[in-house]
């Protein structure tokens, strides 16, 4: 662990939080073990594939069902002429996290991608031939799935419902005053989330009770979506999701497969079990909108920012309403005295774009910091003297103060790590043999949200505790980091702690996303466990038998499960506690929300710097150095933060150089929706990335001063990669990923 | 047509009555004898989450016809450990976080042990990563499995070739 910053005075909750555990799901995962939706077999399962629509857009003429129910092992071909209808339509906005679902309602094709038609076989080889042989004629219509020639829309919302439009301050006069400025335009690319794990389900009835195997990143939300849609109780429905084979969003919101699964189960009365090929993932499951970006940055003759201006253009489905809020990047990281935002919509025949690892952000941080580049070399200065000289000490859009924010600290300590200084200004001066080296930075953000969980926490009679809340494991390490948290709150070793979790009918842990699932969770559990730890202590202080009798005033703490007086040295276990007063157990419950209205700006910040060799030839670009020094609040286990850490900026490695998903204008269709043709990072591709943590308390966000550390790798990041690009060639880049055809 | 395929898996031979010549090497483990611990990332060999040990050799399982492999011997994640004690692989992954989400990990784990046993990487972290590349992990947990696979060749005591020079 010697590229953590192990921070002086490191405050810890209690004996576990802080330390790095490994992970206490490792010996399953790394057995084979660890039991993912695909995995599951109920007897007498059968096997279920969809089929995917050829055309953008249209509708499906005739499918041949006659072949397809012919083939040896089939049991049921489902086509819009024959599948059961849902109780409600899937046109029908039950809540805002509900995406427009193909169910087989109607004929239309409104993406390329687009499930058309779903056979139920005995084997999966007999339902993969059977879908082939179904063979769709359709009539197509014309389509549009680029951002150049979809259709416009005025919008008053982005994604989440957040405003599209923001201003603050007078932009005429700043510019009219403004000794320089700016202007660039940034394109980013579709991106596909790619979770290794490709999505499944495994659906049985038993009696009228539903049972799902499905990853989920929102277990509690997607129990009530299903229910409404299937017309049952959310008490019917048993959702499982130990495991999550990658999420980054995908697997946050339901899609119409899952349904058409479940239909499926309860008509034939049999388990049905289906997994999407990683082709059909491309279209139904969500993905990162391409964007356009055009920031104007004002400065004063100092280099100070007089005017902030960010607009972008993203896409959205013809049906459905997901923008990507890149320009809300702008909003707090630079001190901007006056400040624009804005966003426009277009629609495109494609699925409905989501949520995908920094929704808005990462875009969004890519094209600011390639503006602030360009700004810094305007105004002569170095491009991190340029940060730090508009560095914002309070929130430009809120006004508000920072509930913790080091990032001066995070610049220094990422710059003296990677040796910033002595870089020269002009591009092109470095070389390592016969490759041009370039240097570039940037500076990460990301909110930090919480959401509404609930958890218990039960002392048992051995001094054992048992700890429930439905999280969602999808890698982050809620396993480990929610246990750690869990422990904590109880005041027992972390060995004592048995954590049930990813089951539906445990408290719900709200959704794994945004960064905040482990504050959320985390403080849901920290309270249970207090609370019964305040049951215990009522019991004992209040009972002559006890050697705590009596320390009612003076109090009494939690630690190594025992309660200890906090006026003499005399303790007592749990065990004995319970034992004495016959109790089995005492159950703990907690919430973890965010209370009142915030008082302050909250963020994880960090720096970010990048060393590109670039081929001159071949404008192949590698990134051969990648450091980042990140606050984020208190770090519950650092190797697994660290892991965090280092999986979102190789994300931004494949942002910046890799990921794109091409559609072919004239069919509509994708041209790369696999992972030979869609890249992402591999091992060779990321040979040296350290993620540092710089210490910060944060007595705002929240009672344990938990940030959030799944999202903030991508920011920063891919600014940092193209901003060393133009480092090394002089070409600043325009759209990511980099194209090498235009640095040559 | 069913057709008769005798195959050795994690040292324990098996008869199988397979009813389609179509499936894979993947599928029948996966669906037929419950060996799920070996995963389905792609079916097209792009991603590495299926890699099998087959006679020693890593491959693919969703590019293996089952029928094409009779009388083979393969490996698989379930076959690593020695009853509770872990395989130098398998404990390196743990202690170096080399997995996130645990999806690509079987795959990555049977990959690094044919790396090892291949023994062209050594202890070049460079040629670790390239030998490693053929197994795609989206977490991106590569430092830690790069770290973990070092830490294994070298409790091997497979030599690097300076060692070999050196001697």
């Amino acid at each position: 662990m010697d590229d953590m910053l192990n921070t002086q005075g490191h405050v810890r909750l209690g004996s576990s939080a802080g330390q790095p555990l490994t992970r206490r799901d490792g010996i399953l995962k790394v057995t084979g073990a660890a039991p993912y939706a695909a995995d599951a077999r109920p007897e007498g399962v059968l096997h279920a594939v969809t089929l995917a629509a050829g055309i953008a857009r249209g509708r499906v003429a005739r499918l041949n069902s006659a072949a397809a129910e012919a083939h040896p092992g089939v049991v049921k071909v489902y086509t819009p002429a024959n599948t059961p209808a849902l109780a409600v339509s899937p046109d029908e906005k039950i809540h805002p996290f509900v995406w427009r679902m193909e169910v087989l309602q109607d004929d239309r094709v409104r993406y390329a991608g687009q499930p058309i038609a779903m056979v139920v076989a005995e084997t999966l080889e007999a339902a993969t031939e059977a879908a082939r042989l179904l063979a769709p004629d359709y009539e197509a219509e014309p389509h549009r799935v680029t951002l150049d020639d979809a259709e416009p829309f005025d919008t008053e919302t982005t994604a989440f419902g957040r405003p599209a439009n923001m201003t603050k301050g007078d932009l005429a006069t700043a510019r009219a005053t403004s000794s320089r400025h700016v202007t660039t335009q940034v394109d980013t690319s579709a991106q596909y989330h790619n979770a290794m794990e490709p999505h499944a389900i495994t659906a049985q009835w038993v009696g009228d009770r539903l049972e799902i195997d499905t990853p989920n990143q929102a277990i509690g939300l997607s129990k009530q979506t299903f229910s409404a849609f299937l017309g049952i109780a959310p008490e019917q429905i048993l959702l499982r999701s130990p495991f999550i084979g990658g999420g980054f969003g995908s697997k946050a919101i339901l899609y119409g497969a899952q349904l058409l699964t479940i239909l499926a189960a309860r008509d034939l009365e049999r388990p049905v079990k289906l997994a999407l090929r990683r082709d059909q993932v491309y279209g139904p499951t969500g993905h990162r909108a391409p964007t356009r970006q055009t920031l104007r940055i004002d400065m004063d003759d100092m280099g100070r920012i007089t005017a902030l201006d960010h607009d972008t253009i993203t896409l959205t489905s013809s049906f459905d309403q997901f923008l990507e809020s890149a320009s809300n990047a702008s909003h707090s990281l630079y001190a901007a005295p006056v400040l624009r935002t804005t966003h426009h919509g277009r629609r495109a025949d494609v699925g409905t774009p989501g949520p995908m690892r920094a929704p808005g952000e990462a875009p969004g941080s890519a094209a600011l910091e390639i503006a602030m580049d360009e700004a810094a070399r305007a105004a002569g200065l170095d491009p991190l003297d340029f940060r730090l000289l508009n560095h914002a000490d309070t929130d430009p859009a809120s006004g508000m103060s920072f509930s913790s924010k080091a990032l001066r600290e995070c610049y220094a300590e990422a710059a003296g790590r990677f040796g910033w200084a002595g870089r020269p200004q002009e591009p092109r001066q470095m070389r390592e043999g016969r490759l041009l080296k370039g240097w570039g930075m940037g500076t990460a953000q990301f909110p930090c949200p919480m959401f509404q969980a609930a958890a218990h926490a039960t002392l048992r009679a051995d001094g054992s505790a048992v700890v429930e809340t439905s999280a969602a494991d999808m890698g982050q390490g809620a396993w480990t980091a929610l246990a750690q948290i869990a422990a904590d709150g109880l005041g027992i070793d972390i060995d004592k702690v048995e954590f049930r979790s990813g089951h539906s009918d445990l408290p719900d842990a709200g959704v794994a996303g945004g960064s905040g699932h482990t504050a959320t969770a985390g403080t849901a559990l920290f309270n249970a466990g207090s609370d019964a730890v305040r049951q215990l202590a009522d019991l004992a202080t209040q009972d002559p038998a006890s050697p705590l009798f009596g320390a009612g005033n003076a109090g009494v703490t939690a630690r190594s499960g025992r309660l200890w007086r906090n006026d003499d040295d005399r303790s007592e276990a749990y065990e004995d506690i319970l034992a004495r007063a016959g109790l089995e157990l005492i159950r703990g419950e907690g919430t973890g929300a965010r209370e009142g209205e915030p008082t302050h700006a909250m963020f994880s910040h960090g720096a970010v710097f990048a060393e590109v060799l670039v081929d001159p030839d071949l404008g192949q670009v590698r990134v051969s150095r990648l450091i980042g020094a990140f606050a984020a609040g208190r770090i519950i286990n650092p190797a697994l933060a660290r892991s965090q850490l280092l999986g979102g900026m190789i994300w931004g490695i494949g942002m910046a150089l890799q990921e794109e998903a091409l559609h072919d204008t004239r069919s509509g269709r994708f041209v790369n929706n696999d992972l030979a043709g869609y890249h992402v990072p591999v091992n060779a591709d990321a040979p040296m990335v350290e993620a540092i943590t710089v210490h910060e308390d944060d007595p705002f966000v929240n009672a344990l001063g938990i940030k959030g550390v799944g999202e903030i790798g991508v920011t920063g990041t891919v600014g940092a990669i193209g901003n060393a690009v133009w480092h090394a060639t002089g070409v600043r880049p325009g759209r990511f990923p980099i194209h090498p055809e235009t640095l040559i | 047509m069913t057709s008769t395929l005798n195959i050795t898996i994690n040292g324990a031979p098996h008869e199988i009555a397979l009813d389609d010549p179509r499936a894979t090497l993947l599928d029948v483990l996966r669906e037929r004898l419950g060996l799920t611990g070996t995963k389905k990332g792609c079916d097209r060999g792009q991603c590495g989450a299926c890699t099998v040990l087959i006679d020693g050799r890593r491959m693919n399982a969703c590019l293996a016809l089952a029928l094409s492999h009779d009388w083979a011997e393969v490996t698989t994640i379930e076959g690593l450990a020695e009853g509770d004690t872990l395989h130098p692989v398998q404990q390196a992954f743990i202690a170096h976080d080399g997995f996130q989400c645990g999806y690509c990990t079987p795959g990555q784990i049977m990959s690094a042990v044919g790396l090892i046993a291949e023994g062209e990487a050594g202890l070049d972290p460079e040629r670790v990563r390239e030998g490693m590349s053929g197994n795609i992990c989206r977490c991106a947990a590569y430092a830690g499995i790069t770290d973990a696979v070092l830490e294994a060749t070298r409790a091997s005591g497979t030599r690097t070739e300076d060692e070999r020079t050196d001697a």
